[in-house]
């Protein structure tokens, strides 16, 4: 028995949201009284993982695997499970983790639960808290099968330290023949992406107009943060479709959310509700927004959002 | 080309989610059901190739007779024929494997199935099923041709976006961008009529196992008040945020 994490890199490095994984992994491990495992594709050093708890690290160099590709990952993890006798495996909420899951969750014969935002309550029978209703609810899940898979929200349970002593081998997974081609890939460099970020600045129709998001980016820019929209701004063409945040557009489960001209219909409410702390700054003090916020500025975002950046440029120096 | 489109039965989102029989089941009384939206994407995105392209677009649920109004919903946007496997779903590999031992007995070229419901939000439905019949799978599909046997389409990633290519037969999870909210069609009259001459095939289920269960649902607590602060004072907001909530 044992615990295996999927630890995700891009380009070479471990990805933020990987050590989440490790961490929350290295619990449920002692919790199972067992080792935790992790494997990791192409990357060089891994020293990072044992810093977060892993006992092992599986570490597979092939160049086959440079780029993702569900059902190939899916089976690299599959063989790396049945390697080491893994009857838990630990997956992330990324786009790419959410995409191999089920996939992987066939070649297992595995119960696989999304959305997890804590360790198991109980271990007989399994039984572990997941977001439902999108957001709106919580439920209680049992997984019945020998072999379980956990997906865990993004920003759940945090990152911790915990040193240990960590043994590294050399994983060689037969790989199967690639059915989907990748014709190209587009990605916004230099700009942190809503998934990756710890803060995400959001602007809606309060802001009047494309020419005005100079502010939003200067904000954003200040704090490290991410920028997001509202549906109707998407759909007016001021702001890609890639920033569109809500039920329809990308979900946001973020530490700090900042919402700027933005009422706060439950679409958008439904897509942001995970995220830890909300800010609402809106000249409408009926705004729904602020029912579902933690603090909350009235006042007009001209006004207050250029000032309120100042202030954290002197509060970050 | 025959499309075969996956249809989850939902609650609206301005429903008011509540639950019942001990917290263990979700309370419909009052709530009104829709299509999945991220599954009338991928449907409108269907009535395109029909149009367009000829094909023969059918329609799936695994369900009670409740769910048959949304069946007929997606019958009067255009889709020819409806398949209702009469059962209470119990999880996301119940639901895949009865959809999966159907197209094993009918051939479909194209499957679209939204990339996650809007109740229990598993987004793992076209996975399994992709699985369980080994055909290709993609996922947060925004973008879809078929040309002859061949499929090229779009994929959000982190950050971005893939264009791909690869063989029929596909299955997608479909989502907003397969087309805009502007192309989504209200049933008119003619189609409604027409929906109710269209097959609605049920069928029993097979014998399906699941692997997972919802045992108890619990609503969030009752979020604090909002703490306001002036607008003449942000110093108060940025002390909030770092000494307070720990954000910054």
């Amino acid at each position: 028995m044992s615990v295996l994490a999927y630890v995700e890199s891009f380009k070479g490095k471990i990805k933020k949201n990987a050590l989440e994984i490790v961490s929350y992994s290295r619990e449920l491990a002692i919790k199972l009284d067992t080792n935790l495992v992790t494997i990791v594709l192409n990357v060089d050093d891994t020293s990072e993982l044992n810093k977060h708890g892993a006992s092992k690290v599986l570490k597979v160099t092939n160049s086959e695997l440079e780029s993702f590709d569900a059902k190939l990952y899916a089976n690299v993890i599959a063989q790396a499970a049945k390697a080491n006798n893994s009857n838990y495996i630990v997956l992330s909420s990324s786009l790419d983790t959410r995409y191999l899951a089920p996939l992987l969750s066939i070649e297992l014969e595995a119960g696989y639960i999304s959305n997890v935002v804590e360790l198991p309550s109980s271990l007989n029978p399994f039984t572990i808290k997941r977001t439902s209703f999108t957001n709106k609810a919580f439920c209680d899940s049992t997984i019945d099968s020998d072999i379980k898979i956990i997906g865990l929200s993004s920003n759940a349970f945090g990152i911790s330290e915990n040193n240990t002593e960590g043994l590294l081998e050399d994983f060689n997974p037969t790989l199967s023949e690639k059915k989907i081609t990748i014709n190209s890939t587009e990605k916004v460099s230099g700009k942190i992406s809503i998934a990756d970020a710890d803060i995400v600045v959001s602007a809606g129709r309060g802001l009047k107009g494309p020419e005005n998001w100079n502010i939003i980016e200067e904000l954003a820019e200040t704090l490290g943060a991410a920028t997001a929209c509202s549906k109707p701004v998407s759909d007016m063409g001021w702001r890609p479709h890639s920033e569109h945040v809500g039920q329809t557009g990308k979900p946001v489960a973020t530490n700090l959310y900042i919402a700027i001209g933005i009422s706060g219909a439950i679409q958008h409410l439904a897509g942001i509700n995970s995220s830890k702390i909300k800010v609402v700054i809106n000249n409408d003090p009926e705004a729904p927004f602020f029912k579902a916020a933690d603090y909350g500025v009235v006042g007009d975002a001209f006004d207050v959002v250029p000032r309120l950046t100042e202030k954290l440029k002197a509060f970050k120096a | 080309m025959k499309v075969l489109v996956c249809i989850s039965h939902v609650p609206d989102t301005t429903s008011k989610i509540n639950f019942t029989d001990g917290d263990t089941v979700f309370d419909s009384q009052g709530v009104q059901f829709v299509i999945n939206p991220n599954d009338e994407f991928g449907l409108t995105r269907a009535m395109w190739f029909k149009e367009k392209q000829n094909a023969t677009i059918d329609v799936i649920n695994v369900g009670s007779s409740n769910t048959e109004p949304t069946l007929r919903k997606a019958l009067a946007i255009g889709a020819d024929k409806a398949i209702r496997i009469d059962s209470e779903p119990i999880d996301g590999m119940f639901v895949s494997k009865e959809i999966a031992e159907y197209i094993k007995s009918n051939h479909y070229d194209l499957i679209i199935a939204g990339r996650e419901s809007i109740d229990y939000n598993g987004g793992m439905v076209p996975g399994l099923i992709a699985g369980l019949l080994q055909i290709n799978f993609v996922t947060n599909c925004t973008k879809l041709e078929i040309e002859g046997t061949k499929a090229t389409f779009e994929r959000e990633i982190d950050g971005g976006k893939e264009i791909l290519s690869c063989d029929l037969p596909l299955i997608i999870g479909g989502q907003k961008g397969l087309v805009e909210e502007s192309d989504l069609r209200i049933p008119n009259m003619r189609g409604i009529m027409q929906a109710r001459q269209k097959p609605l095939e049920v069928i029993p289920p097979s014998t399906s196992s699941s692997k997972t269960k919802s045992i108890k649902f619990y609503k969030p607590a009752p979020r604090e008040e909002v703490k306001l602060v002036s607008p003449d004072n942000l110093d108060q907001l940025i002390d909030l945020l770092h000494n307070e909530a720990k954000v910054l």
